[in-house]
């Protein structure tokens, strides 16, 4: 057993690679709280698509493309957040429009490269395991700058995300927050795509949040219980894609998609295992429990 | 019974408010003084919330000025609360009564500042003060709507405000919110907050406030309920909306519970 643990941990690459997933893990899940929270689950999605544009300018340019990735992402971010606070249009509209006008540009350019690019490819489905030192400072050092503004401003985010009519009569600035939330979340999925790729990043966003959120009903143990989910989900995930020899990326989203289904089915009281549990016991027992909606 | 030569707490001058491009109240100009209890009543439409939004900054005052003890409208982040007629908030967010009752603290905390024991001493207050403190550690998606109406007037009073707006607080609850409203109005007395309350019931704001300001876009009368609520008055507010009987005037609203004024007028 423990030569099976630490046999891939012999590997250099295997050992960023785990450093960089569980990294990952973490910070998908914690901000990903919000994302269950405020259903940004679309905005997330499209965020993860509009960095294509950056990464493959950055090709083109022969510039560090995960900081191509990031100049896009937080364009689109503050061009969401621009739109829809004009008020004409709604938000989700507003994400609709620049989420495929920056994939299609992204289409666009990546059409004008000629040879086949392995990097672009890593961009789109992750590559965990080719992880550079490089790569790993850079998700380190944006990674803990998002968890410390996500730590430090805990109280004006819950604020604007639970009421932000509140937020204004106190006179914080809500509309900045928004926004501040929303460049947080782009350097989240930036950070990410290394490890679980455009398609899959939106997965490591909501999978865990939305996990510790049939567990608790308060905002900090959830983003504690979603932080070790995520964590949990990547390890777990990374062991599985060296053994079994699948898709790093992949075999992470599908490990935290099996703790949802397993806490979705058998959570305590309010799972769908423990409702049929009471319903077979029938009777009156089972009819009060079903009305009452709690004990058993 | 505020005294008219008191310094007035709160000054509005000139003031006009437009939503979403026309204007609602014109030419608003009123003071209410230190610890004066308000009672806003008016037809639907009058912009009776339209005021209360503008003091709190939610809608933008076009004219005019607002003064708060002598500073205008915003040098001061905290000393106006405001408990709208029906909270727009997210339900099912995790956040306990606990939780919710302590924004009210937040804009004292300011930036980045955590909850002091001071704080939690003043949520604990606010919520013994509604009879809520059993419910302080539930998510508030599991209340009822009595109980939720009674957190959000917890969370204003944790606010510490000088002033208080209630945006029809008594529509629609149960007789214990209700009862609690008032409860709250009585004990805010001592303490010298100055209160606003909007409501359809013109029989409770003429025997429960010192009071009463009547509205239709601009102030149709303004100052104690005898002098407030005359037949004259009614009518130049509510317009074809009255109808005038024997013993007293019968307002008949379209839409809302049906206000009625006994027959001392």
């Amino acid at each position: 057993m423990i030569t099976w643990l630490v046999k891939p941990l012999t590997y250099g690459f295997m050992q960023r690679g785990l450093a960089a997933a569980l990294m990952v893990g973490v910070l998908c899940a914690v901000v990903g709280c919000y994302v269950v929270l405020r259903s940004m689950a679309f905005l997330g999605d499209a965020l993860a698509h509009a960095v294509l544009p950056g990464v493959a300018l950055a090709y083109l340019l022969g510039a560090n493309l995960l900081i191509g990735a990031l100049i896009a992402a937080i364009a689109v971010a503050l061009g969401i957040g621009f739109f829809s606070r004009r008020g004409r249009i709604k938000e989700d509209t507003a994400i609709g429009i620049l989420f495929a006008a920056a994939l299609s540009l992204g289409v666009v350019l990546i059409s004008t490269i000629q040879t086949y690019a392995v990097d672009l490819t890593h961009i789109l489905f992750g590559n965990v395991l080719g992880v550079s030192g490089t790569d790993l400072w850079l998700t380190g050092v944006l990674g803990v700058v998002v968890l410390v503004v996500v730590a430090l401003l805990y109280k004006e985010f819950l604020l604007v995300s639970f009421d932000p009519v509140l937020g204004t009569t106190l006179r914080f600035p809500v509309g900045f927050l928004r926004t501040l939330l929303l460049i947080l979340l782009a350097l989240t999925i930036v950070v990410s795509l290394q490890t679980v790729g455009v398609g899959l990043v939106a997965a490591m966003l909501v999978t865990p949040g939305a996990t510790a959120y049939l567990l608790t009903r308060r905002l900090f143990p959830m983003m504690l219980l979603s932080a070790g989910i995520g964590a949990f989900s990547s390890l777990v995930g990374l062991y599985l894609s060296f053994y079994l020899d699948v898709a790093s990326g992949g075999a992470v989203v599908l490990t935290a998609t099996a703790v949802f289904l397993l806490v979705f089915l058998f959570v305590p009281r309010r799972g769908l295992v423990w409702a049929g549990v009471r319903r077979l016991r029938g009777g009156r027992e089972g009819q009060d429990a079903g009305l009452c909606g709690e004990g058993d | 019974m505020p005294n008219e030569s008191d310094p007035a707490r709160l000054d509005l001058y000139r003031i006009s408010v437009a939503y979403n491009g026309t204007s609602v109240l014109c030419d608003v100009t009123l003071q209410v003084p230190h610890g004066a209890q308000v009672a806003v009543v008016g037809p639907n439409g009058a912009g009776k919330s339209t005021l209360f939004k503008a003091l709190v900054g939610l809608l933008p005052i076009q004219r005019g000025h607002v003064h708060i003890h002598g500073r205008s409208l915003g040098a001061h982040q905290d000393c106006v609360a405001y408990v709208p007629q029906r909270e727009e908030v997210d339900w099912h967010f995790p956040v306990t009564v606990a939780d919710v009752v302590m924004m009210g603290r937040y804009g004292r905390l300011g930036w980045v500042r955590r909850p002091r024991p001071v704080d939690r001493e003043i949520v604990a207050r606010s919520l013994e003060q509604l009879g809520i403190t059993d419910l302080a550690g539930r998510p508030v998606g599991d209340l009822s709507g009595g109980q939720q109406q009674r957190v959000f007037l917890a969370r204003a009073l944790a606010q510490e405000p000088h002033i208080l707006l209630m945006d029809e607080p008594f529509t629609g609850v149960d007789v214990a919110t209700q009862e609690a409203v008032l409860q709250l109005l009585e004990q805010l007395k001592p303490a010298d907050v100055t209160v606003m309350v909007s409501t359809h019931d013109l029989n409770l704001a003429a025997a429960r406030f010192g009071r009463v300001l009547l509205l239709n876009r601009r102030v149709v009368a303004y100052g104690v309920p005898e002098q407030v609520l005359t037949p004259t008055h009614i009518k130049e507010a509510f317009g074809g909306q009255v109808l005038f009987l024997d013993e007293g005037a019968v307002i008949v609203d379209r839409c809302c519970p049906t206000g009625t004024l006994g027959g001392s007028l």
